[in-house]
């Protein structure tokens, strides 16, 4: 096992990028999380280029400006010109940053027009989440076992990113969030939806999403919360609106036959 | 001023085996060698807290610690680091460099001096001993968030006293720079002429005497929180645990900056003595240091994008971020415009100043990127954040001091360290240095968050990786501490002027330079 590890090392080293090893953000399934990875690409080329242009000449310098090629050093010291060139470039690449930042953030804090509102609070360490119109709530604990995690067993695909209980959603349909926490401050963190979100106790946050691909999405706590922080992942289930409509309705009558039963005790 | 401190003085200088010498030392020299001896040592605690992470992460599942440890060892880590390693080694650097830079005998306030080291060892045993304490140490992160941070066990009281401590031994060493710098420069010697070094600390011990303060106020009132029935953090109690962070992050940015710009100070004097050619843009240097000050006043709740800001907010804290990136631009253009046409060579301190300039860089990259908001969602809380910062800290200030080191030490021992060695140390360094924080760019880019001990199978290789990287860089450090014990003990004797080309009065001095730097003050063309 050691082994394969640092030989794995030595691929990656290498830049043999594993295909089950992602080196990058998701571009996700929303329309706000593809703007935010076309945001992000923007953002990487440009740095990327500026990075090449200003190594390159640095490079050049540091091979043809050495002392022992017997250059006599030159004596400028400043130049009024150059140093406004380099202020004022710098400036203009930022705003072709920034305009379409702030559109993107924009959209982002937009939750108008929702046909969904799930609570999603945050508890040491699990997620709760609650329906607010429909009147269905439940707990979501990793389902990820012990034995796997102290090693005892082999550790199976979703290590650590499995739940009980999974977030189901409707595809197409602006799902809008409240998101609040019980004792310490969490966050909500679902990479392909783009959307992470502190839980803090007392307050409660907004975020939304609208997904377009039925599909497991699948992401962490991301702030930290004590313990067993990196052990309460989030888990959405993205379905079409007839299969949200069933399992809607299974789980309201799971829950009035609970309290039925509750009631009838 | 000066001649008040002089009298003070002994002219005899103690043997460096007595303990007394070094107790109650008023002496910039001594005080410095305290302060560097100091950081390295936590440099070593703080690398060793590292490893115990780094070793956890090597592999998928719980192999070595528990989680709760786990987290003090992050927390621990980052606050040795900062106020132990980084810090320290800065105001060592200005306590010896300083009064030799600016042509004075001593520091303004040498008996305060004494103080503000030696509060350092009691703050740091108080802190490491809450490892040993019921509920373990601090577990909160080194950004202490309540309502978490108020779940710790019995050690909450000790690291918050702690934290006063560093506070207070940095705001004296503050206020003893200040003072210094405006009333101990030789005649003659402008502010418009002073080394980039000392006006670099100027303006960073400006910000300690503004921020320190805010973090003290912040811990107090965490303190009260827990003790006294107070609910500054406490929403059931009419409070708000997210004005924390504003406090937190109010001191914390301009902390950032308190923590590089005396690095901008020395890459400023390494690069102009071995490219033999003077500093490119000297006036534009100053300014640039002055605006990244001030700006950084106006940033901090870019480490908050995600605990729910108005928009207008997100947006101001968004633009004035990005706006940072244009004077630190401009600092890096004018080091590269310094090399530009000059006559270099490649010594160990010139090798990590360049290595400096292209890897802050690079952390100056990734901190462009997490400036825009929207996208700073993804990233926040993951290792793409942890690689920003420990590209412009390791590589960054790090690799500053050990450069300023390698560049100053022949002139504090009047000796040369080993040439061969501190190039293998460069090199070693580098490479590891890389291979341990670059795949944390991908792992986090992949969605894996910060402060986890477990993590899930895609993320093993790189992190199997950045472990294999950890150890390389942590044991090639063992050659630095080697080479400087060597270059102490004995070598080759140094010139005045070490350098061929260094320029500044610390090189018209002796090498080493006499105990009472400059008794009567140079002469400044
Ligand atoms: C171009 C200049 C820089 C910009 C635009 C920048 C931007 C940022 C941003 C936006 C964050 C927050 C990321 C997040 O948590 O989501 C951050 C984090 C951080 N930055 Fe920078 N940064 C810059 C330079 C520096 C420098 C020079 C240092 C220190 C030497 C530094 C140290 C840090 C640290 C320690 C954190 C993480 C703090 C924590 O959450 O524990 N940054 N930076
Ligand atoms: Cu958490
Ligand atoms: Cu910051």
């Amino acid at each position: 096992m050691r082994a394969y590890k640092w030989l794995l090392g030595i691929c990656a080293i290498a830049g043999s990028a594993n295909a089950e090893q992602p080196m990058n953000m998701p571009v996700g399934v929303t329309d706000i999380s593809q703007g935010v990875f076309s945001m992000h690409m923007l953002a990487l080329w440009l740095v990327t280029a500026i990075g090449v242009l200003v190594f390159v000449a640095m490079f050049y310098s540091i091979m043809v400006h050495r002392k022992s090629r017997g250059v006599t050093p030159a004596t400028f010291h400043e130049s009024t010109t150059v140093e406004a060139v380099w202020t004022i470039i710098p400036f203009v690449i930022l705003v072709v940053l920034a305009v379409p930042a702030t559109k993107t953030l924009i959209e982002m804090e937009d939750s108008s027009g929702y046909d969904l509102t799930v609570k999603i609070t945050g508890y040491q360490w699990l997620w709760h989440y609650e329906y607010i119109d429909e009147g269905v709530d439940f707990y979501s604990v990793l389902s990820t076992p012990r034995s796997q995690i102290n090693n005892l067993e082999q550790k199976t695909e979703n290590y650590l990113l499995e739940v009980d209980k999974e977030l189901v959603l409707p595809v197409g349909k602006k799902v809008r969030f409240l998101i609040t926490s019980n004792d310490v401050i969490h966050a909500w963190w679902v990479p392909e939806l783009a959307v992470k979100k502190d839980a803090v106790p007392g307050f409660i946050n907004e975020a939304w999403t609208k997904i377009n691909e039925p599909g497991i999405y699948r992401g962490q706590c991301a702030e930290l919360c004590g313990r067993d922080h990196g052990f309460m992942p989030v888990v959405v289930r993205a379905v079409p609106q007839a299969e949200f409509d069933n399992w809607m309705a299974q789980q309201t009558v799971e829950e009035t036959g609970a309290e039925l039963a509750a009631v009838q005790q | 001023m000066s001649t008040v401190a002089a009298d003070d003085h002994h002219d005899h200088v103690e043997s460096p085996y007595s303990i007394k010498r070094w107790l109650f030392t008023t002496n910039h020299k001594d005080i410095g060698t305290l302060y560097l001896w100091f950081s390295l040592i936590m440099f070593f605690i703080g690398g060793f807290m590292a490893l115990i992470i780094r070793t956890e992460l090597f592999e998928p599942g719980m192999q070595f610690v528990d989680p709760q440890f786990f987290n003090s060892m992050t927390t621990m880590h980052a606050i040795i680091m900062v106020f132990g390693v980084v810090m320290p080694a800065f105001t060592g650097l200005a306590n010896w460099l300083i009064p030799m830079m600016v042509g004075a005998t001593d520091m303004a306030l040498p008996r305060m001096n004494n103080w503000s080291f030696w509060i350092l060892p009691f703050a740091f045993t108080m802190m490491l001993s809450t490892l040993f304490m019921d509920g373990g140490g601090p577990a909160g992160g080194w950004t202490l968030y309540p309502p978490l941070t108020l779940q710790t066990g019995d050690a909450l009281p000790f690291v918050i006293l702690s934290i006063h401590f560093m506070g207070l031994s940095s705001i004296m060493g503050a206020i003893n720079v200040i003072a210094t710098v405006l009333n101990m420069r030789a005649p003659g010697m402008t502010l418009m002429k002073m080394p980039l070094f000392v006006w670099t600390w100027l303006i960073t011990a400006y910000l300690l005497i503004a921020v320190m303060p805010v973090l003290a106020g912040g811990v107090t009132m965490l303190l009260t929180d827990k003790f006294f029935g107070t609910s500054f953090f406490n929403a059931a109690g009419g409070g708000d645990p997210v004005l924390f962070q504003h406090i937190f992050w109010f001191f914390g940015h301009p902390e950032v900056y308190i923590l590089i710009l005396p690095s901008f100070g020395v890459i400023s004097s390494i690069v102009p003595t071995f490219a033999r050619k003077p500093l490119f843009g000297y006036a534009s240097m100053v300014y640039a240091t002055g605006s990244i000050a001030f700006l950084s006043f106006i940033v901090w709740a870019h480490h908050m994008f995600t605990v729910g800001m108005p928009l207008a907010g997100q947006l101001f804290f968004m633009f004035a971020t990005m706006l940072i990136a244009v004077p630190t631009g401009v600092k890096v253009f004018n080091w590269i415009a310094t090399m530009w046409r000059g006559a270099m060579t490649f010594e160990t301190p010139m090798l990590f100043a360049l290595g400096f300039i292209v890897m802050f860089s690079i952390g100056g990259f990734s901190g462009l990127m997490l400036a825009l908001a929207p996208v700073d969602f993804q990233y926040h809380d993951t290792y793409f954040v942890v690689a920003h910062f420990h590209y412009v800290l390791v590589p960054g200030s790090i690799f500053a001091i050990v450069a300023s080191v390698y560049y100053w030490l022949p002139k504090w021992c009047g000796n040369m360290y080993s040439e061969g060695l501190g190039k293998l140390h460069f090199w070693l360094s580098t490479i590891f240095v890389n291979i341990t924080f670059f795949p944390m760019h991908f792992v986090g880019l992949a969605g894996m968050p910060r402060r986890i001990p477990d993590y899930a199978l895609q993320f093993s290789d790189f992190n199997a990786l950045a472990t294999i990287g950890a150890f390389g860089f942590g044991f090639s450090q063992l050659i630095f501490l080697y080479v400087v014990i060597k270059a102490i003990r004995g070598g080759e004797k140094a010139t005045s002027q070490v350098w061929e080309n260094a320029e500044g009065l610390e090189w018209t001095l002796s090498s080493p330079p006499p105990y009472h730097s400059f008794t009567t003050p140079p002469v400044i063309k």
